[in-house]
């Protein structure tokens, strides 16, 4: 109000104390405010996951007599031993198969999507466009739209209900292969190549001593995301095993959700076994946080 | 580019008086042969475990078990043209489950995708704190398998054992979120806990390439710090935001987990209650596999046009 009558001119450098004092207080309040709502979106996040920890703690009476985020009387160890011990100790059996398929897609199904992405990078050949438009087209089918399709044709050769009838699909990444592009080009120089070209190595011998080693990181983090992937995959083994020594966890646990809801002492089973089942992931995720960081920046902002 | 050393002095003397440009394109004889043998293997599974099971299925799709006159004795497979399609179609327990899918975009694209932005513009605003490990907490949920998060929300959801349901009625509320009208919203927040960590992710590590400069620039000429968001940060994420739309498209075409888990918590849920449940309910309840690879080949074929429609969508937003 008081500018009006004592002009003064405006400048960033020196501001009215009365104006520094607010926007200290603006500034507390932004920051309060901004804070307070990552700290409710992360709660959000994190409550569901700490509940299933609670849970697994209690025995059933527990899980429906104590608070949610309570500790009752402690049966942690009472119920892994019970999920352990079910029908001959299934679960360890469904932990190594889900480690198994997915570790077999990650390896494989990573080393043929970064082949395929270097010779698309690397190599000029008549029809480019026209093979990678294909695997574009791979990535924009969603999985589940396959998957039937799949046991249609697993059945005519007889291998639903065998471990190639996971194995073959968990192979095939397309998205790998577009990433795979991505990495060639950006980690592995046309002139290293040219180098042991003229050194008298062979393409294949130049990819496995050369750009093998230099795409190191983006192998990595393809592999790592057709892990999750694979480890995640519920519909595919659902429709092609029934063997319940051949099933991975994620359906080795909806089949105990569906024994709880006539017998509430599967319950504990369940819930313990969940949670037991996201530790490789979630293990995975922190020590490998840097790749899939790279994955995902390669794959979006390209 | 890469070439065998043999083949290059007879094509330099070729090519030299031409140009040096075309060089390389020159020997793509070679270049074609060695690709093949790195591409060989990705097109080998690409075709057993995509074109092939699809070409059968379109195959599958145009025959019928009949059985014979009053019904006895064995069953014929019979040619019936798009009789299976038109079955599927007039379905409405599938037509049913296209409207709860449609239902479940409209609901699901805005809320997941809105969330992540406005997450991602708050953790990169300038008063925010701790980042790496708010990082860690959101992206949390993707750590969690699609069948354990179905799970986890389905207790969430069951009285008794819900903290949130047990929360709403110390205020007095009581909410059903199983029952038939919140279901939908239900499944929708599953996903939504899914996958927005994710996203928030992906976007808040375009906002991290934002020059700084623009931003100071921005700063100078009197933007606040939510006028710099809005008008400056978000349209120089639009290549990343556009790249999450297709692909959420994508991901909401193959909702089966989720409505599957739930279903074992709640009648609201039926066996046929999006498309993929009504293929899978065709093919191992009803045990008609020609109709599942009808229905099948609707869903990949929906889902090519949805894709293909986003693409195009976004290419030309980005242009724009």
């Amino acid at each position: 109000m008081s500018a009006t009558t004592f002009p003064r001119p405006r400048t960033a450098l020196a501001p009215s104390p009365l104006k520094r004092r607010r926007a200290a207080r603006v500034g507390f309040a932004s920051t309060f405010t901004v804070n307070a709502l990552l700290i409710l979106g992360c709660a959000y996040m994190v409550l569901p996951v700490l509940w299933l920890f609670f849970a697994s703690t209690k025995n059933t009476a527990d899980l429906y007599g104590t608070a949610a985020y309570a500790f009752g009387h402690p049966a942690f160890f009472d119920n892994v031993v019970a999920v352990l011990s079910q029908d001959g100790g299934v679960f360890l059996r469904w932990m190594a198969n889900s480690m198994f398929y997915a570790a077999f897609g990650a390896v494989f199904g990573g080393l043929i999507s970064v082949m395929a992405g270097y010779a698309f990078d690397k190599f000029q050949f008549r029809g480019k466009d026209s093979f990678f438009g294909i695997v574009l087209v791979g990535v924009l089918i969603p999985n589940t739209a396959t998957v039937l399709p799949m046991y249609l044709l697993a059945s005519v050769f007889g291998i639903t209900n065998t471990i190639w009838a996971v194995l073959i699909p968990v192979l095939c990444n397309p998205f790998g292969v577009y990433l795979a592009r991505v990495y060639s080009a950006a980690y592995v120089p046309a002139e290293t190549l040219e180098a042991a070209r003229v050194d008298g190595a062979g393409a294949i011998r130049s990819f496995f001593s050369l750009g093998l080693p230099m795409m190191l990181p983006g192998y990595i983090t393809i592999a790592l995301f057709q892990f999750v992937g694979v480890w995640n995959n519920f519909m595919l083994p659902l429709v092609m095993l029934q063997d319940q020594q051949l099933l991975p966890v994620s359906v080795g646990i909806s089949i105990w959700q569906g024994y709880a809801v006539p017998q509430p002492e599967f319950t504990p089973l369940v819930i313990t076994g969940s949670l037991l089942s996201i530790v490789p992931l979630l293990l995975a995720f922190i020590m490998l946080q840097r790749f899939w960081k790279s994955g995902l920046t390669a794959g979006s902002v390209k | 580019m890469v070439n065998l050393a043999p083949t290059k002095p007879a094509s330099r003397v070729a090519a030299a008086p031409t140009s040096t440009i075309r060089k390389p394109r020159g020997l793509s004889g070679t270049g074609g042969r060695t690709a093949a043998l790195f591409l060989t293997p990705f097109f080998a599974v690409f075709a057993l475990a995509m074109v092939a099971p699809v070409i059968y299925s379109i195959v599958l799709s145009f025959f019928a078990q009949q059985k014979s006159g009053l019904g006895f004795g064995e069953a014929k497979t019979a040619f019936v043209g798009l009789e299976n399609y038109l079955q599927v179609l007039q379905s409405e327990a599938f037509v049913g489950g296209i409207g709860r899918l449609a239902l479940y975009c409209a609901l699901y694209i805005p809320c997941m995708v809105g969330g992540a932005v406005a997450f991602a513009l708050l953790l990169d605003a300038a008063v925010a704190r701790a980042r790496k490990l708010f990082q860690l907490f959101v992206f949390l949920p993707h750590a969690v398998p699609g069948v354990i998060a179905a799970l986890i929300w389905a207790y969430m959801y069951t009285p008794g054992v819900s903290p949130i349901v047990s929360v709403l009625e110390t205020g007095g509320i009581s909410l059903n979120f199983l029952d038939a009208h919140l279901i939908l919203p239900s499944i929708v927040n599953i996903a939504v806990w899914e996958w927005t960590g994710y996203n928030v992710i992906v976007l808040f590590t375009a906002l991290q390439a934002v020059p700084r400069e623009v931003l100071e620039a921005a700063r100078v000429d009197g933007a606040g710090e939510i006028r710099a968001a809005l008008s400056i940060k978000l349209p120089l994420i639009l290549p990343a935001l556009s790249v999450i739309m297709l692909f959420t498209v994508i991901g909401t075409l193959q909702l089966f987990t989720e409505p599957s888990i739930i279903s074992k918590a709640t009648a609201s849920v039926t066996s046929t209650w999006v498309p993929n449940m009504w293929a899978y309910d065709a093919a191992f309840n009803r045990h008609n596999l020609n109709q599942a690879a009808a229905a099948s080949i609707i869903i990949a074929l929906m889902a090519a046009v949805l894709s293909w429609a986003v693409t195009r969508f976004s290419s030309r937003m980005n242009k724009a």
